[in-house]
């Protein structure tokens, strides 16, 4: 039988099973922490850092960080949202994000998260990095300069046999999202369509479907990112 | 000596210009020029984006009248998708989009009699600039500017309830629309509280343009003989002949009356209209090809349409219509300064159109999108607020847009503005040797008729103050005026 463990989220008394990671535990307690390159049920990949919390005094990944009996965790810090608001940043200038023409924008958790954390102008200079866009297979619209390499796709999106239909290509500044033309020249419309949600930004986007949802009626024209995992225990 | 004036920049309108007055060795007025001083590149840029994104792309050209750039992309892309044009998306699809547009109009031809040329109506060409202005109205006359904001306001609602925003919405898609018009919504618009219902909006439009007509009665020589020159007129009309601003086809006609393009499906514009580049503006140049450069320019607008439709579909508007053309004896109407009756007749027309609209059962629909056989090009043309707007675009086999060209209403207005500021500058700066206030202002009123929005004719970002210039046959500046 699973052990029950106990610990605290910025003094709230929390209850998972042990080794649940802690950001699935947190929302499970109705906390939100912010992610960006986390699904659950997804092998962790720890990328974008933007769940780092404090556990007992150290900066850690809650994406990767089983729970343990006694955990003391701070989250909800002005120090560790100042962090968060910087990398959401450093992905807003290292990728080229235009919210206004984006099909994506109000139900973008990068865009979300710009909001949540208030960011106005960012303190890092723009990179305007120059990626070319993949137009060519049938239902998908890659737009690579919209990816921040949170890897949900890569991890989440394969074909019948297991294959991933999405792949990284070359490494540090020259690292970009690419798509198997083979594979995806055969993937169902339901296939499509779950990574162009698993996608927390407009990289991956289904064709001639855009702007289909009305302002009003998208995922956070109402609520603020969280809101959903924070309603749960109140 | 010669001298060459310039006026820089011109104030009052959407956008950013300038004038320069050549004058020759006796002070004679010899060109003016209109230069339209900014450059962005829209047709360039949205080359290799995907093709659903332009209606909501290319609407940021404008924060003024964003709807027509986004419903003529979205009709150029209904050709895309195999919808076709006009009744070629569901009744739904269709008039949620016409309400839209109408709403466009109405706030925008408010904002621009109220906001923009009421000061010199109200308050006389010559009053001090200081007060000539949308405070000026609402200090001396606080009811009628209210009416102006709440008029705005009604068509800005009329936007947010079909877009989904005041400005730049995402409300038209290729084939259709994304939403359509809720219970409440609608009951908003037609009977919420006064004033902001429309039978009060119909009621303020009448108002407005009776108030023009007495102006007109008492001024009626400085508004006849203010900048009166012949031209051509082209717009959309309905297939019958109706006042259309949504959709229809396009018609041209001369000074006379006389119909030089009639009935001919924009699908085709390029095979009608050509534009011409010149050196000292950024903003081009078109005319009607088989009459040339010379020619062939037009103008578009308020005045164009009322003089290429035959009637206007709805019964207050067509009464105003009948005592509109009279004036003229039903030719063509040349006087520059009848674009602001012309405009005010459309505001009435857009209100009564707006309450059929929301009268209309086909509104709460759930039949939103329809789409066809695809194509790799589609032309899109409306009749914006300030005149036929076109968008043209080709994709690829990968959905990417691969050309983009668009004529937006003050261009088309170019030559025309450009001929209206020369006729002012001679009757009023011929053997003048400086400029005073009256001729600025002149100058602007004539520029200011045609409501031009010189951002969106180049593309460009950013307001438009007045600056003029006043140079020799040297070249040298020799009195440089900016507001």
């Amino acid at each position: 039988m699973s052990e029950t463990v106990k610990f605290t989220i910025d003094g709230k008394e929390c209850t998972a099973v042990k080794g649940q990671l802690l950001i699935d535990a947190a929302a499970d307690n109705g906390i939100y922490i912010p992610l960006l390159c986390h699904m659950r049920d997804l092998v962790p990949a720890g990328s974008c850092r933007i769940c780092t919390c404090k556990v007992n005094g150290r900066y850690m990944s809650a994406c990767t960080t089983p729970v343990e009996p006694g955990m003391n965790i701070e989250s909800n810090t002005a120090e560790l949202n100042d962090i968060r608001k910087a990398i959401v940043e450093m992905l807003f200038v290292e990728g080229n994000h235009f919210c206004p023409s984006c099909e994506k924008s109000g139900n973008c958790d990068l865009q979300a998260l710009g909001y949540k954390y208030q960011m106005m102008v960012p303190r890092f200079p723009y990179a305007f990095e120059r990626r070319e866009l993949e137009a060519s297979t049938p239902k998908i619209f890659l737009e690579k300069n919209r990816c921040i390499f949170c890897k949900r796709c890569v991890r989440l999106i394969k074909d019948e046999q297991g294959r991933s239909i999405f792949a990284f290509k070359g490494r540090g500044k020259t690292l970009e999202i690419n798509i198997d033309k083979k594979l995806a020249a055969n993937m169902s419309d339901d296939l499509t369509m779950k990574a162009m949600n698993a996608c927390p930004v407009g990289a991956i986007l289904k064709k001639e479907v855009g702007f289909i949802n009305s302002i009003g009626t998208r995922k956070y024209d109402k609520e603020p990112i969280g809101s959903d995992i924070e309603k749960i225990h109140q | 000596m010669a001298q060459k004036v310039t006026i820089e920049p011109v104030t009052r309108v959407e956008g950013h210009g300038k004038v320069t007055i050549h004058l020759d060795d006796n002070m004679n007025v010899v060109q003016t020029r209109l230069h339209v001083v900014e450059f962005r590149g829209f047709e360039r840029f949205v080359q290799g984006r995907p093709y659903w994104e332009a209606p909501v792309l290319v609407q940021r050209l404008c924060g003024i009248c964003p709807v027509s750039h986004h419903l003529a992309a979205a009709k150029a892309l209904d050709v895309i998708v195999g919808a076709g044009t006009g009744h070629g998306l569901t009744p739904t699809g269709e008039k949620m989009r016409r309400l839209m547009h109408y709403g466009q109009i109405f706030q925008s031809h408010a904002l621009h009699f109220f906001h923009l040329c009421s000061p010199d109506f109200l308050l006389g060409y010559d009053a001090d600039p200081a007060i000539r202005n949308v405070v000026g109205v609402a200090i001396k006359f606080p009811e009628l500017a209210t009416q102006g904001v709440l008029m705005r306001k009604y068509g800005q609602e009329i936007i947010a309830v079909t877009a989904g925003k005041k400005i730049h919405g995402t409300g038209a898609i290729p084939g259709g629309i994304n939403k359509n018009l809720s219970i409440a919504e609608r009951d908003a618009l037609l009977n919420g509280p006064a004033p902001l219902n429309i039978d009060k909006m119909i009621e303020w439009a009448d108002a407005a343009l009776q108030l023009f007509k007495d102006y007109y009665m008492k001024n009626r020589d400085f508004v006849d003989n203010f900048a009166y020159f012949p031209s051509n007129h082209l717009s959309l009309v309905r297939k019958d002949g109706a006042l259309d601003l949504y959709h229809g086809v396009m018609r041209a006609v001369d000074a006379e009356g006389n119909k030089i393009l009639n009935d001919v499906d924009y699908q085709e514009y390029y095979n009608y209209i050509e534009e011409e580049v010149r050196s000292w503006s950024y903003m081009k140049f078109p005319y009607i090809k088989h009459l040339g450069k010379e020619k062939g320019w037009y103008r578009v607008g308020p005045l164009a349409r009322l003089n290429t439709a035959d009637f206007i579909p709805t019964p207050m508007a067509q009464k105003e219509f009948e005592i509109y053309k009279a004036h003229t004896n039903g030719k063509p109407n040349n006087y520059c300064l009848h674009t602001h009756w012309a405009r005010l007749i459309e505001l009435l027309h857009s209100a009564e159109v707006i309450r059929d609209l929301l009268r209309d059962p086909d509104l709460q629909k759930d039949d939103i999108v329809t789409k066809g056989t695809k194509k790799f090009e589609g032309v899109g043309l409306i009749e914006a607020p300030r005149g036929t707007l076109f968008h043209h675009y080709k994709i690829n086999e990968n959905d990417q847009i691969t050309m983009a060209n668009l004529i937006v209403s003050t261009t088309n207005n170019n030559e025309p503005m450009n001929q209206s500021v020369n006729f002012v500058a001679k009757k009023m700066m011929n053997g003048q040797a400086t400029i005073t206030e009256p001729m600025k202002n002149a100058v602007e009123i004539a520029i200011r008729a045609y409501d031009p929005c010189l951002s969106c004719a180049t593309h460009a970002l950013g307001k438009m103050p007045l600056d003029i210039k006043l140079y020799n046959a040297k070249g040298d500046v020799l009195d440089h005026y900016r507001s």
